[in-house]
């Protein structure tokens, strides 16, 4: 990585915030009149904190758990780098620290620590239609908003007839806005955002607006600006936009970076945060493993194509889940299977091991492993948990059933063939199985 | 590059130059807005001065009879309100710019400075209107121009200054401290009192001119009647309004450029 294709360049950045505290209740009259008399000052004080932190503020830095109660880390020595032409998301739960960072980078707030250097012209999107005026009509107001966003006033004009059909408000553009439906105002403020050509792109879950068909339209114009060369910084929730938009996502939580790395792979694992089960799990003592009188697990694996052991897979990707299992007693038959549940604990499928060479076909004792795939293209987006079981036959005897034993995350994207294709949404149900479609036309 | 706020910023002229577009559209916006939906337009322009004028004519002219150095009271306060309504109009609008624009200021960045000097600019335009009640004024009684009228360009200037100064000042203190919008309409109020507007700056005992002088909203009220009425020019008043009018738009830029980082924090 040489220093010079380096875009955005973000170091030991730290930013806090000052919370409000419980003010003390007075209980006397005389303590109330002084309250009330010393107020001003308290208030000067209260208002002025909100901006000055002194070095016992500061120093919960590093001394963990003395950090003064009124201080959030809104963001804790986050460093990354983004290379030019790089699509990066941005991802972490509520707090993380994702819209703090934008507003860094975008110089709306500055830092308490670190630095940040740019290489390029920046544009940052963090609201649609920033600067609107509802007295002006829909013209004024993307020559308003178009220099507000950064861009010159020859540039609006050159682009002014581009921007008008990009939003189909073609009709109401001498019409003030204030009568505009909320539809058409995100369209005409999109419409705007959208033909910035700045060198940075920095967006914030701008895409969150509209209906579907207009998300629609903002994703394919995101995947243009991204395929053009250009750097984007893109925070949003919608994991299958992040998936299909970045090359790169960056995971914060409570304002520190958790892990960088491939789109795939870290949206997996966010996905799969805060859930204690692997995709791989194995019992090294005999004594301790789940075992009936005739079988005993040993391992159970969530495995790719190929054998690679890993919890994260993209929609269309078949995934294999194995036990390994002895048999301690020879002589009966047994039927291994798996009940899959998806993360709102609901039984998607349950599946029986039919292989032909071993049903209805007694055991000898020894050792095995029995797999089964699961297509492609058939269960849904988001984390999936295995049930693992096996009883014996004749007569029907359960050997071990463990809940919960692995999981895995299957990650959207909009890839064709898949049951969304180029759908910008993630689709309901339990399952999302790539379906043939067939639709005729008969003239009247 | 981007770093925690140091002691003391200087004003980036290239950036304000970069951002002349959007400056100008902010303007604009402002100007287009002012008198959006209603019948009169522009023509309040003129209205709010001339209903001023009346007013103050009936009461001060006619029933207090205040010495006005035998000029016509009507002539008298004429040259003053307008010139008066221009600033305290800019300096309202000024210093709640940061408070009223809040929500781009959360979202966007462009030189802050844009906000107070905004309104600045676009009163200008009443202003400009409200020259034609002027000029009918002294058309009516008949007052030819002299070579005071010269100093006009000056004064319009310095008239300028003393609310961007006063809104950089206000403006950076209202994000912080919403007292600033109750003490407002007092304050004008304290200032129209305070100047020659109404009344005659020679009935201020001599004692008290040079204290007097300080302000500069009595320089640009003083200068103006000179320039206009070609009644001698009262160097005494304008240019110690003149020094001090600097010194606001000086010191208050230093502060506004000092917070202007943290503005968001506070908000």
């Amino acid at each position: 990585m040489s220093k010079n294709n380096i875009a955005v360049n973000v170091e030991d950045l730290s930013k806090i915030y000052r919370l409000g505290l419980k003010e003390q209740t007075s209980e006397h009259f005389a303590e109330m009149l002084w309250s009330f008399v010393r107020s001003p000052v308290k208030n000067f004080r209260k208002y002025r904190s909100l901006y000055t932190f002194d070095d016992v503020d500061l120093a919960g830095d590093t001394a963990a758990g003395e950090q003064s109660d009124s201080i959030l880390w809104a963001l804790k020595g986050v460093s990354f780098s983004v290379k030019q032409g790089e699509v990066v998301g941005i991802i972490g739960g509520n707090g993380a620290g994702k819209s703090t960072l934008l507003k860094i980078l975008s110089r709306i707030t500055p830092p308490t620590r670190g630095s940040i250097s740019i290489h390029g012209r920046v544009s940052s999107l963090l609201e649609v239609g920033t600067g609107f005026h509802p007295e002006l009509t829909g013209r004024e107001n993307v020559f308003l908003n178009g220099t507000i966003l950064g861009m010159r006033r020859k540039e609006v004009t050159r682009k002014f007839d581009e921007i008008v059909a990009f939003s189909d408000v073609e009709k109401f553009l001498d019409t003030p806005v204030k009568r505009y439906s909320s539809g058409m105002r995100v369209r005409l403020a999109f419409a705007v955002a959208a033909h910035l050509e700045p060198e940075i792109l920095i967006v914030d879950e701008v895409l969150a607006v509209g209906d579907a068909a207009f998300q629609q339209k903002c994703m394919n114009k995101m995947q243009d600006v991204g395929q053009e060369g250009r750097t984007v910084l893109f925070v949003s929730h919608n994991m299958p936009a992040v998936t299909s938009l970045c090359d790169r996502v960056i995971w914060l939580d409570h304002g520190q970076k958790v892990t960088e790395g491939p789109a795939q792979e870290i949206v997996g694992k966010y996905l799969l945060e805060g859930v204690d089960t692997t995709a791989h799990r194995v019992w090294k003592d005999s004594s301790s493993a789940p075992a009936g009188e005739f079988a005993r697990l040993r391992e159970v694996r969530v495995v790719k194509k190929g054998g690679d052991v890993t919890g994260h897979y993209c929609i269309q990707e078949p995934v294999g889940i194995e036990m390994e299992y002895e048999v301690l007693k020879g002589g009966e038959v047994m039927l291994p299977h798996f009940r899959i549940r998806n993360d709102n604990g609901i039984l998607v499928f349950v599946t029986l091991d039919h292989d032909p060479e071993w049903y209805q076909r007694p055991r000898p004792a020894g050792r095995y492993i029995s797999t089964v795939w699961i297509p492609g293209n058939l269960l849904n987006e988001g984390p999936h948990f295995v049930e693992c079981n096996l009883i014996t036959r004749h007569p029907e005897a359960p050997q071990f059933h463990e809940v919960d034993v692995v999981s895995f995350a299957i990650t959207g994207n909009m890839e064709p063939g898949t049951a969304r294709g180029d759908w910008p949404g993630r689709l309901k149900g339990i399952v999302s199985p790539a379906l043939e479609w067939e639709t005729q036309y008969r003239k009247e | 590059m981007i770093k925690p706020p140091g002691k003391w910023e200087v004003i980036d002229f290239q950036e304000l130059k970069d951002y002349r577009d959007l400056f100008f559209f902010l303007v604009w916006r402002d100007i287009k807005v002012l008198y959006a939906q209603t019948i009169m337009g522009f023509a309040w322009a003129i209205l709010n001065p001339l209903i001023q004028i009346i007013i103050f004519s009936i009461i001060f002219g006619k029933v207090a009879k205040l010495d006005t150095d035998g000029i016509p009271y009507v002539l008298f306060s004429t040259v003053a309100i307008i010139p008066w309504a221009y600033m305290s109009e800019a300096m309202t609008k000024s210093s709640q710019s940061l408070v009223s624009d809040q929500s781009m200021l959360g979202k966007i960045y462009f030189p802050r400075l844009i906000f107070p000097v905004t309104p600045v600019l676009a009163k200008l335009v009443d202003f400009a209107i409200s020259l034609f009640l002027l000029l009918a004024v002294m058309l009516y009684y008949r007052i030819s121009p002299t070579w005071n009228l010269l100093l006009l360009p000056f004064l319009v200037v310095l008239m300028m200054s003393v609310p961007a100064g006063i809104g950089f000042w206000l403006s950076a203190l209202s994000i912080r401290f919403r007292d600033v919008k109750f003490a407002m309409p007092f304050a004008i109020r304290m200032l129209i009192y305070s100047a020659p507007i109404l009344y005659s700056a020679s009935s201020i005992p001599d004692g008290y001119r040079f204290l007097y002088s300080l302000n500069p909203v009595v320089a640009v009220i003083e200068g103006f009647r000179a320039c206009l009425l070609g009644t001698e020019i009262p160097w005494e008043f304008i240019l110690p309004g003149a020094v001090v009018s600097v010194i606001l738009l000086v010191s208050g830029a230093i502060y506004f450029r000092k917070m202007e980082r943290v503005f968001v924090d506070v908000i």
